[in-house]
């Protein structure tokens, strides 16, 4: 679209907004769609303040999501080119934009039960390759947009929809999962801590590599209706009272940690990424055909 | 919650003064910035906005030291800390 003089530049044109961040949003779009106390909210927020902080043109970002209230984070909100994929699948057309447009930062938000879940797979697959991707994995412990299911990741015993007795199944450490895959950067945080989590996120997209944040979030009504957990700052407060960190956290047993929640760093590498190599054997093979 | 010490107007940094921006429109009324600030600035209202939630009210703005917790923690972007 071609501005004519007369009209003020989009730089411009959240000068007297009331939020800082409201200029990487888009205005039109808010207020969101998120339930009372949802904590997607706050990692749109973190994410927008790691961009902020980065001075990072939104220009240069494009934002791949799956399906789930998760993925409703960079689509509609988020004022960046975005794909909005099909359940499952958002790491794979990730891997796609990347390999195409090398210069982009392609940045990956969806929910656990996406990316862990039915895209599991696709996630060990693009943490071994080492695909120089951001892909933030916001944890709310269950499926909530369809109403509250079992997802990988709900804690044992935890009531939900469809474990109404309780859940029998240990859950899945995604975060560990992509740290053993050969991620270059893991770390988890939760919606409580989002001032270091705002900083990973800034880390992690600066990052070249694969790297992998895991956002603990609050879903106060699908898990949280039958946790008896209904609001918010009920599930802040969880994290703030069951929160590790990873430094003390190596000093306990695994029988300690069952019911708490580790928060740091988990791992940090500079190993070679995907894309340079395939872009190197592509123009040695066309070399050598010469 | 436990009531902090000192008197509940008195300033603990006194360089910048803040101001608090609540946006009305915004707020979903879901009290995480109440609950959760450092300095218990915010506190519960009456006052409903238009969608029918309750807004948080600034009952001790001279106690802000601008750590911009509300606003990070703020799902709904409604809260905003300006230095002045």
């Amino acid at each position: 679209m071609k501005l004519s003089q007369t009209e003020t530049p989009p730089e411009d044109c959240c000068e007297d907004s009331n939020h800082r961040l409201h200029k990487y949003l888009r205005q039109e779009t808010l207020p969101t769609t998120f339930c009372v106390g949802c904590g997607c909210g706050t990692v749109l927020g973190a994410f927008a303040q790691a961009v902020d902080e980065l001075s990072l043109p939104p220009e240069e970002i494009v934002m791949v999501t799956g399906i789930g209230c998760s993925s409703w984070i960079p689509s509609p909100y988020f004022k960046a080119d975005t794909l909005h994929t099909t359940h499952g699948r958002a790491l794979a057309f990730a891997t796609g934009v990347k390999v195409m447009l090398p210069r982009m930062k392609v940045i990956v938000i969806a929910g656990d039960g996406d990316i862990a879940g039915i895209g599991g797979n696709h996630l060990i697959h693009a943490a071994r390759r080492n695909i120089d991707l951001t892909v933030f994995m916001v944890n709310n412990w269950n499926y909530g947009m369809t109403g509250g299911q079992m997802s990988p990741t709900t804690p044992q015993g935890a009531l939900t929809t469809t474990s109404p007795y309780h859940n029998v199944e240990p859950p899945l450490k995604a975060a560990e999962l992509v740290a053993a895959a050969g991620a270059n950067y893991v770390s988890r945080w939760t919606t409580y801590h989002v001032f270091p989590l705002a900083e990973a996120m800034q880390y992690a997209i600066s990052k070249k590599g694969f790297s992998f944040v895991e956002i603990i979030a609050q879903c106060p009504v699908s898990y949280g209706k039958m946790v008896n957990m209904r609001s918010g700052s009920d599930f802040l407060n969880l994290y703030r009272d069951t929160s590790i960190r990873i430094e003390q956290a190596r000093e306990l047993s695994e029988e300690e940690l069952v019911d708490k929640i580790v928060v740091g760093k988990l791992v940090e590498r500079d190993a070679e990424e995907y894309v340079t190599k395939l872009y190197q054997v592509n123009s040695e093979q066309s070399a050598h055909k010469e | 919650m436990a009531k902090l010490p000192g008197d509940p107007g008195k300033k603990l940094k006194a360089e910048d003064s803040q101001v608090i921006r609540i946006d009305e429109d915004y707020c979903k009324g879901c009290s995480i910035c109440i609950d959760f600030c450092p300095l218990e600035v915010l506190s519960e209202s009456d006052q409903i906005n238009r969608k029918g939630y309750y807004v948080p009210k600034i009952s001790r703005e001279q106690r802000c030291i601008g750590c911009r917790f509300c606003e990070l923690l703020c799902p709904e972007f409604a809260i905003t800390i300006k230095n002045e």
